[in-house]
């Protein structure tokens, strides 16, 4: 290029002749690409080291591997069977198969712990059937199993048997929504005594709802004191919240399970200020209150630290908030409490809509607080996946509780991001 | 906000109502915590006022016993470790989000913030399975990873905060004036949002000093970090050592709640922005 | 940024060497915490590691599913486990444990009382499950099980293990069915049932403990009038520090404490070794001077002072009422039950 070449259509063009808007769009995609390698790096690490992984959890809700992986045989021979009456000597030739396998690969115990979750009491079955089996050296088979134990007689354990086998199943699932499928497929609630996820969903919801409305209710009037205060007594103030936001949140899980213990210095500061005694007297409580283990502990404890989540971006919209407002409200004629519902408040909403849903989402998944000072009818769907995997066991269970509880935060996340953008997240 | 000559009597009210109001709210606040901390100076077992007597043998404990000594020691190294790592990863991130028109932008800030909002126990799940397939469970690589990520989005926040007033024609007045990007990152774009890269760092150090089920989940029986040992230990057993251990983690998040505040002040001084 | 990379690669090199991730020939043995842990290190730990071998702690309470993750996942870091009966038949039924070559352990099995229970294990001691109280707060303390789920006689706080073992059983005890018949009951749903309504007249009086050091300490701080424990556990405080506790041996449910290996652990050889000295007579007897649990060597017990042979669960006197845990019934229905147990917890 040696000379910038003549236009006869107008368009501007530069040093190299391309349009100018074109280079233009060069360049902004130049820079986008830049920006986006800049953001790679974290991206591809969130992705592949977090969401990946949590995703490849939550398929164990469905994935159930066990019968079709470790009862071939009869898997592939109870395919045929029309579900009704007894199946037939194949069906029981291959069982016999697979439970000789299972014996030697002490896998019996694995396949009837899977049956269990269905038919209470199949897992001891199983296993000794395995063993009583092991013994016996040819058939016909059909009779010898049901004389192990009736319950192979029964039409109902060939169907679950026959829905087990299936690599996925909706089981874990609907188990967690006290849900099950009867024999028939159908799909019915289950017996009274094995219903408590409905309870625990409600319960975290019940437990958040309740710390978000309180917060609210305690923070609404400090943010609005301290967005209205002389800046210097604002930051002194400030101090106050922001430090037990920075402090651990373990740090004042642990001081309000020693500050709560009975006898401890919360009952001492109550029976001082005559608190225990208006509670006597009122026949809320007999003698000295209860305090640790309760519900009350956990959502005083809770309170204690999600109130600076709560206060801390109504503050800051209410910072933004002119004072001009209320004086023209004032000033047209409005009583002060007027003014401050209908002119003040509306103002203050966006803050309000941002503080409580980062406490409600935050809420539901408490796990560490319930636990430390709650007691067992407070803890919370958390509490539940934690027991799940490390008492029960059943990784199909806690991966379908928490397919639910992530259901429940990713709903809020949306909302939050839609109403609120997870731009204008503040920290402090 | 002072109260105005022409003010009501239920205003009145209403004025020294909110204040008292305001101020047992702050009390329940800060009570809690500052309650804690004379209970680990009792020379008594037990957790309540009137203290028997004072001793520093709680204290004496936490710094002379192995078990707390190793699980401070652990913590402080994951905890700087994690701090490194998020801030480089964050600060990177926030720079190139701040970028201006980036396609999908929320939706990518949506999946980098997404560790925050997760709730732990999920989060500690899945990365349990994913260490375990990569033979990282029981590592301190492990922990770390699990840290990072879990931390990254404090970063990335307070970074972004930072660079959202941040005047851009700065990097082109070093651009034009013949500074290469990397000169420009270092000696323009750096000194003016590090107080925001402090805050971001000293939010991942908390984040990981604090942590406590992803590291029930990867740890080994032997990665006992400060966190692990006092959750154990309200669990099991309250021993008052617990109470000192609280103390010095109070101490030090005050230290970083004063550092933070400071440095918004400078560079809120810095930027010529006055509140 | 080349050197930005190598240098975090280095920081967390030089980090990982500080709190020592390599722990090639480190054997973690995990046990139940508190002072049984504490007697196992003074009688076990300390002369095995002064022999030159290195040894890990770890905790747990007997939660057999993190041994089976753990193995699943393949990423075992629990070597040596100390598991009760249930545990160790569960554990061995479901794949989580190795099955025991004697040869290795190098004892006479027949010497081994309990060496029947699982084939996956190799016992270590015998203990009772009882409960206690504190004689400075209750003059004229309880005597039986039945004093247990009488508020009447005995209103307050009740320390329970937050466990359907042992609590179901005695429940039904003390609703009229006889120690040997509860198993039979147990096994119908009838009988679950009655159980849990037993359960039901207490509940809201029970503090739940989970780990083994808890229950003593719920005692000894005053939170409950009464405490369900293992009886080593009530043992020690009375023993080292003198607190007024007293057992009672009614209806005490005897149980094994047993040594076992995970699955496919790279320290197999390591493991064994272990499990070889730790049978021994030696230590065994050297152990009931720290905690009073019964030594599962039949040659130790001649070892053992006799002024401890009182405070053993085998002692006659306190056989008396015993009865054995039935350890098949627990690993069978044992996860059915919990499930039910913490459905019924959180109603």
């Amino acid at each position: 290029m040696t000379s910038v070449p003549v236009t006869p259509d107008s368009i501007m063009r530069a040093a190299d002749g391309t349009p100018l808007k074109q280079k233009l769009a060069q360049a902004q995609r130049a820079a986008q690409m830049k920006a986006l390698a800049l953001i790679a790096p974290l991206f591809l690490f969130i992705v592949i080291s977090f969401l990946v992984p949590i995703g490849a959890m939550l398929m164990n809700a469905f994935y159930d591997p066990d019968i079709h992986d470790q009862m071939p045989q009869t898997v592939a021979a109870i395919e045929t069977w029309d579900g009704q009456s007894l199946p037939d000597e194949t069906v029981f030739a291959a069982f016999v198969a697979d439970m000789k396998a299972a014996h030697k690969a002490k896998s019996s115990a694995q396949i009837g712990k899977r049956l269990n979750y269905e038919v209470p009491t199949l897992k001891s079955k199983v296993t000794v059937t395995a063993r009583k089996l092991d013994k016996i050296e040819a058939g016909p088979w059909k009779e010898a199993v049901i004389a192990i134990d009736p319950v192979w007689g029964e039409p109902e354990t060939w169907a679950t048997i026959k829905r087990a086998s299936s690599t996925y199943t909706p089981f874990y699932l609907l188990n967690v929504m006290d849900l099950k499928q009867t024999a028939d497929g159908h799909i019915t609630t289950v017996e009274d005594n094995r219903k408590i996820y409905r309870d625990v969903l409600w319960r975290t919801l019940g437990i958040s709802f309740l710390v978000t409305v309180i917060t609210l209710i305690l923070g609404f009037p400090v943010a609005y004191m301290l967005a209205t205060v002389p800046q210097k007594t604002a930051s002194l103030l400030m101090i106050l919240v922001l430090l037990p936001f920075w402090t651990s949140l373990l740090v004042r899980t642990t001081a309000w399970s020693i500050l709560l213990q009975d006898g401890g210095v919360v009952t001492q500061f109550m029976s001082i200020t005559g608190i225990t005694w208006l509670l006597n007297a009122l026949g809320l409580i007999s003698g000295e209150p209860q305090l640790f283990k309760t519900r009350f502990a956990t959502v005083m404890a809770m309170v204690h630290i999600q109130l600076p989540f709560t206060l801390l971006p109504i503050y800051s919209v209410m910072k933004t908030i002119s004072p001009t407002y209320m004086r023209a409200a004032r000033s047209l004629g409005a009583k002060p409490g007027y003014a401050y519902w209908r002119v003040y408040m509306p103002q203050t909403l966006p803050g309000v809509a941002a503080g409580c849903l980062l406490t409600f989402i935050l809420c539901l998944g408490y796990y560490i607080t319930p636990a430390l000072v709650g007691g067992p009818t407070d803890n919370m769907i958390s509490g539940f996946i934690d027991s799940a995997m490390n008492q029960e066991n059943n990784w199909g269970k806690a991966s379908a509780l928490g397919a639910v509880l992530l259901t429940a935060t990713m709903i809020l996340y949306y909302v939050y991001n839609k109403l609120v953008g997870i731009d204008r997240m503040k920290l402090g | 906000m002072s109260l105005p000559a022409y003010a009501t009597p239920s205003e009145k009210i209403a004025y020294w109502g909110l204040r008292v109001f305001v101020g047992l709210v702050l009390l329940f606040l800060i009570a809690p915590i500052l309650a804690i901390m004379p209970l680990s100076f009792n020379s008594d077992m037990f957790f309540s006022y009137p203290m028997p007597g004072f001793s520093l043998r709680w204290y004496e404990d936490f710094f002379t016993n192995d078990r707390w000594q190793s699980a401070l020691r652990l913590s402080v190294i994951l905890a700087i470790l994690t701090t490194i790592f998020s801030t480089t990863l964050g600060t990177l991130a926030a720079l190139g989000l701040s970028r201006g028109n980036i396609p999908f932008r929320a939706t990518i800030m949506a999946v980098l913030i997404s560790p925050m909002i997760v709730p732990i126990i999920i989060s500690a799940l899945g990365m349990f399975f994913f260490y375990a397939k990569l033979n990282l469970l029981g590592t301190l690589p492990g922990l770390v990873l699990a840290h990072t990520a879990l931390a990254t989005p404090f970063v990335v926040i307070t970074v972004t905060a930072t660079l959202s007033s941040f005047d851009r024609t700065l990097m082109r007045a070093g651009e034009s004036l013949g500074a290469s990007p990397t000169t420009v990152f270092f000696r323009v774009v750096m000194p003016l949002i590090l107080p925001g890269m402090i805050s971001g760092a000293l939010f991942a150090f908390g984040t990981s000093f604090d942590e406590v089920i992803a590291v029930i989940f990867i740890a080994g029986p032997e990665q006992r970090t400060l966190p692990r040992q006092m959750f154990s230990g309200i669990r099991e057993q309250i021993s008052p050592t617990i109470t000192a251990a609280a103390t010095v983690l109070i101490i030090l998040s005050t230290l970083m709640l004063v550092t933070v505040e400071l440095l918004r002040r400078r560079s809120e001084r810095l930027r010529g922005i006055r509140s | 940024m080349k050197k930005l990379i190598t240098v975090l690669g280095a920081g967390l090199l030089a980090g990982s060497a500080l709190v020592g991730v390599a722990r090639a020939d480190e054997l973690t043995i995990t046990s139940w915490g508190g002072a049984y842990q504490d007697s196992q290190r003074e009688a076990y730990y300390k002369p095995y590691i002064a022999q030159g071998h290195k040894i890990t702690e770890a905790e747990y309470n007997g939660e057999v599913a993190k041994i089976k993750a753990m193995v699943e996942a393949n990423a075992i870091t629990w070597d040596v486990i100390d598991v009760d009966s249930a545990t160790a038949l569960q554990g061995c039924a479901e794949g989580a444990l190795e099955v025991i070559d004697w040869a290795k352990v190098g004892v006479d099995k027949a010497k081994m009382l309990g060496a029947d229970v699982s084939e996956c294990s190799v016992p270590t001691i015998v203990f009772g499950t009882v409960f206690g109280y504190d004689t400075s707060k209750l003059k004229d303390g309880p005597t039986s099980v039945n004093d247990l789920f009488d508020l009447a006689k005995f209103p307050g706080k009740r320390g329970l293990q937050k466990n359907p073992t042992v609590n179901l059983e005695w429940a039904l005890i003390a609703d009229g069915v006889p120690a040997a018949d509860v198993y039979k009951v147990l096994a119908t749903p009838e009988g679950v049932d009655r159980a849990f309504k037993k359960l039901d007249t207490i509940k809201s009086e029970i503090i739940w403990w989970e780990a083994g050091a808890q229950a003593p300490q719920l005692l000894a701080d005053g939170q409950v009038v009464m405490t369900s424990a293992w009886n080593g556990r009530l043992q020690t405080p009375i023993d080292k520090d003198g607190k007024p506790f007293k057992i009672v041996w009614d209806h005490q449910a005897l149980d094994w404490d047993l040594w076992s290996i995970a699955k496919g652990t790279p320290k197999m050889e390591e493991a064994y070794r272990f499990l070889a000295f730790a049978s021994g007579a030696v230590p065994q007897a050297e152990q009931t001077k720290y905690i009073a649990y019964g030594p599962a060597n039949a040659d130790a017990i001649p070892n053992v002072d006799p002024k401890t042979l009182p405070s053993l669960p085998t002692a006659p006197d306190n056989l008396k009422t015993a009865w054995n845990l039935d350890t098949q019934f627990w690993a069978d229905n044992g996860d059915q039950l919990k499930e039910r147990f913490n459905a019924w917890l959180s109603q």
